[in-house]
């Protein structure tokens, strides 16, 4: 589990230029919980999730995983460095490995493991974000975009984290590589029942397609969390903060107050569409 | 780490040296360092440290940004003058045996020795104050000004100056970017913070290749967005801030003149 | 305007590895029009708008700008001046340290008089609302404002088309937002024809008209909701459709049927309260 008790950032400290990036956050994320966050550009999510592997040192607070605070001492942050492993915006602009192969098996040898333990996670890796091993041998940088950000990928999950953080994962993709990549993130959380996974986005409808739980933040704030569901009820809320509420959540909020009974819980564009033709049938006795 | 560089320490202001024309700036600054090199009287640098502090003072650059930028420099200096002091030959004052090596100082190296270390120290001031008071972007059209009667040498004066601009642009670019290369691979483990320079140096490398493909990547699409904005070089090319020579401009030039006089009178008739 | 006559293109010319990009594309922008390119990536989008002005050449075929043939080498300026464009990269489109020196940079290319200049890069930045950030560096920027100054940059050389090549993809929502209503302004008010270039289908369906490229091929083509209304084609191409556009298709095979071609929530929301009324709720 990671938590976090009062964590506080404050960028540049003790300068004009000083700037208050995470206030007072509290949180508990479970093992084998599938989290998104959301909030839009300076919210804060993206130095939220850097304190997470101890990349950023809390100006104030704590950062706890399994009880354990991660910035105790030098171990601790080494150790939490391996446990949470976080995938950077735009991580194909981060390979640079001669081939493909030695690119995964960065992370794992910078552990210190033995070769065949390299070898086994390099390939689990692989097959877990579905990039084929014909590629092992070629160089990186001739790979097509979305296989550059899949290679990216599994060069974190070599490192077997614990817990796998990644910052905007779908951003600058077609809509194919973003749900390569969205379904690549399920299939994790299915295989993997202990493994905490969390994803930053921009895209409510992304969100609102993968996550099991929502973080929201604003102005450096937990604006609100809970399950999907909860969150994307509370349209209203979300809007007044500058998020893109999905039109889906816009339209059933509008229906709703014209008079239409359809249950809080929809989100997804087939779950709108049983529920209308629900009310709709179901009062006009078709 | 990489994003507090500051390049240039420019500080903005709008004092009289600020609002020279850069040219002008320019040729004044590279024949003080001409000068400073050539003086040789006691009443020469008397004469400079009159003229150097009166710059400072009316470019309105705090001094404590002056000695901030000259403290990393501190240990050339001490070379400098350890170097002079003992290595020249002349008038023994003081002798020491280390082994079979004698070392000693000469009358004729302290005084080489003072004489260096203040040419070093007027020297990085006259040229901060050159950076200090003029914004990159005026440097570089100064620069091309300056080397524009050279083109007819074939000197490429406008694509030199349109390099600088760019590489101006682009350092806040890719200062942000190592930094986020440096955090990434710290996240799968690498250490940039210890062991020793050559292990730190090691750890080094795997930026280094990430960071040359952007640059080429960046290289090739800036190349693009300026082909589409018609750019073909400097020719038949316009600006719109044009500097101009001003009142200004002139009053320095009087003012350097007779600094420049006064210079040559204490090197020969004194 | 833009025309492009039976415009094939492919990257290499050497005999084998020859595959055509672009397959024969016939292809009419008006003047005034706003437009949208859609298409995954690798479709030929991009390919397709370098050739608008004249940063690619047709490898057969003719392309025409305001009525300049882009092959033609004595047109190239005049054609890069009346069809600005704008990249996908805002980081790596601008050239100078400040944003209206950056204005300034396709003027200054041109040999524009220094007053003309600076009155152009004051109105353009007032028109795209970056007036306030002219001293600024573009690295203090947020995306949304970078693009709005490459807008600005592109639009002091008085260009009349304004093409996007995919200028959306690297920004939050936020920038996206000001970036589309930037352009859609300039379209209405300053008649200009634009261009989008996008994989994003909330984008298109605020054009006049969207165009879907595959493979290299104009599959569809017409206004926004009829193109989006086909939603099996556009989900087998690899492409979104607004989810409200999704929802009448979803209810049509649930046995509702109400107009397909919906595209926003307030015409979605109008069709369902006229369906409510006609089955009497």
């Amino acid at each position: 589990m990671i938590k976090t008790e009062n964590l506080c950032y404050t960028y540049q400290a003790g300068t004009p230029f000083e700037r208050c990036a995470l206030r007072d956050v509290n949180l508990e994320i479970p093992d084998g919980s599938l989290t998104a966050i959301i909030g839009h550009t300076g919210s804060g999510k993206s130095t939220l999730i850097q304190h997470f592997n101890a990349l950023i040192k809390p100006t104030s607070g704590r950062i706890l995983i399994d009880g354990t605070d991660i910035n105790a001492d030098a171990a601790n942050v080494k150790l939490a460095r391996r446990t949470v492993g976080l995938v950077f915006q735009y991580p194909e602009h981060q390979l640079f490995e001669e081939t493909v192969y030695r690119d995964i098996a960065f992370g794992p040898r910078n552990m210190g493991l033995f070769e065949e333990e390299t070898d086994r996670r390099v390939r689990d890796a692989a097959a877990l974000v579905g990039l084929d091993e014909k590629y092992f041998n070629r160089s990186p940088f001739e790979l097509s975009g979305g296989q550059k950000r899949r290679a990216a990928i599994a060069g974190v999950l070599a490192m077997k984290p614990k817990a796998l953080i990644l910052d905007e994962p779908t951003a600058g993709l077609d809509p194919k590589g973003r749900d390569d990549i969205l379904s690549i993130i399920k299939r994790l959380h299915e295989q993997y029942s202990d493994m905490i996974i969390i994803f930053v986005s921009h895209s409510m409808e992304d969100v609102a397609k993968t996550a099991e739980n929502v973080i929201v933040m604003n102005d450096g704030r937990v604006e609100a969390e809970g399950s999907a569901e909860r969150i994307f009820s509370q349209g209203e809320n979300l809007r007044k903060i500058g998020l893109d509420v999905p039109q889906i959540t816009m339209l059933t909020d509008a229906l709703r107050k014209a008079g239409f009974t359809l249950p809080d819980n929809i989100y997804t564009v087939s779950g709108a569409a049983d529920a209308i033709a629900r009310f709709l049938g179901g009062g006009g006795g078709v | 780490m990489f994003k507090d560089i500051i390049i240039g320490k420019y500080v903005p202001g709008d004092s009289p040296l600020h609002r020279l024309n850069p040219t002008v700036k320019l040729i004044f600054t590279i024949l003080y360092v001409a000068a400073l090199f050539m003086a040789d009287s006691p009443i020469s640098y008397m004469i400079f440290s009159l003229y150097t502090l009166t710059l400072i003072l009316v470019s309105g650059v705090p001094i404590k940004v002056i000695l901030k930028g000259i403290r990393p420099m501190l240990w050339i200096f001490i070379f400098t003058a350890v170097l002079n002091v003992f290595m020249t030959p002349g008038e023994e004052l003081w002798s020491v045996a280390v082994f079979s090596f004698s070392l000693k100082i000469t009358k004729e190296g302290v005084t080489a020795g003072a004489v260096m270390t203040i040419r070093l120290l007027y020297l990085i001031i006259g040229t901060s104050l050159l950076t200090l008071t003029t914004s990159p972007l005026q440097l570089t059209d100064g620069i091309e000004k300056l080397l524009s009667p050279l083109n007819k040498i074939k000197v490429p004066s406008h694509e030199i100056a349109m390099m600088m601009t760019i590489a101006i642009r682009f350092i806040p670019t890719l200062a942000e970017e190592t930094d986020k290369l440096m955090k990434a691979q710290t996240a799968r483990g690498a250490d940039f913070e210890t062991g020793n320079i050559i292990k730190r140096a090691k750890a080094m490398l795997p930026l280094l290749i990430p960071l040359l493909i952007s640059a080429f990547r960046r290289a090739d699409e800036l190349a693009e967005a300026m082909e589409a904005r018609c750019y073909t070089g400097g020719k038949k090319r316009t600006r719109m801030k044009e500097s101009r020579f001003t009142g200004l401009d002139g009053a320095a030039c009087v003012i350097f003149f007779l600094a420049c006089a006064l210079l040559a009178a204490a090197e020969y008739w004194i | 305007m833009i025309e492009t006559q039976k415009l094939s293109f492919a990257y290499r010319a050497d005999d084998n590895a020859r595959e055509n990009v672009l397959k024969e594309i016939n292809l009419k922008i008006d003047k005034g029009s706003f437009t949208a390119v859609l298409g995954r990536n690798g479709s030929g989008k991009s390919t397709l708008a370098k050739h608008f002005n004249a940063i690619l050449l047709p490898s057969g075929g003719k392309v025409y700008v305001n009525g300049m043939d882009t092959s033609d080498g004595k047109n190239t300026f005049r054609i890069r001046q009346s069809a600005g464009m704008v990249f996908q990269n805002p980081d790596n489109q601008m050239v100078a340290a400040s944003v209206e020196d950056e204005v300034a940079f396709a003027p200054e290319n041109l040999g524009v008089d220094p007053k003309e200049i600076r009155r152009r890069v004051d109105e353009c930045l007032e028109t795209v609302g970056m007036t306030k950030f002219a001293l600024s560096a573009p690295s203090n920027l947020s995306g949304g404002q970078k693009q709005r100054v490459a807008i600005a940059a592109v639009l002091a050389m008085n260009s009349e088309i304004l093409i996007l090549d995919e200028s959306t993809a690297m920004l939050d929502p936020k920038g996206r937002r000001e970036v589309i209503e930037t352009i859609k302004r300039l379209n209405s008010e300053k008649g200009i024809t634009v261009v989008l270039i996008t994989h994003r289908m909330d984008e298109a369906a605020e054009a006049q008209r969207a165009v879907v490229i595959d493979n290299g091929e104009i599959v569809l083509d017409g206004a926004p909701g009829d193109v989006f209304c086909r939603v099996e084609e556009l989900k087998s191409l690899g492409l979104d459709v607004p989810q409200v556009t999704l929802l009448a298709y979803e209810l049509g095979k649930r046995g509702i049927e109400i107009n397909k071609s919906v595209l926003t929530v307030d015409e979605c929301f109008a069709e369902l309260i006229k369906k409510a009324s006609e089955v009497g709720i």
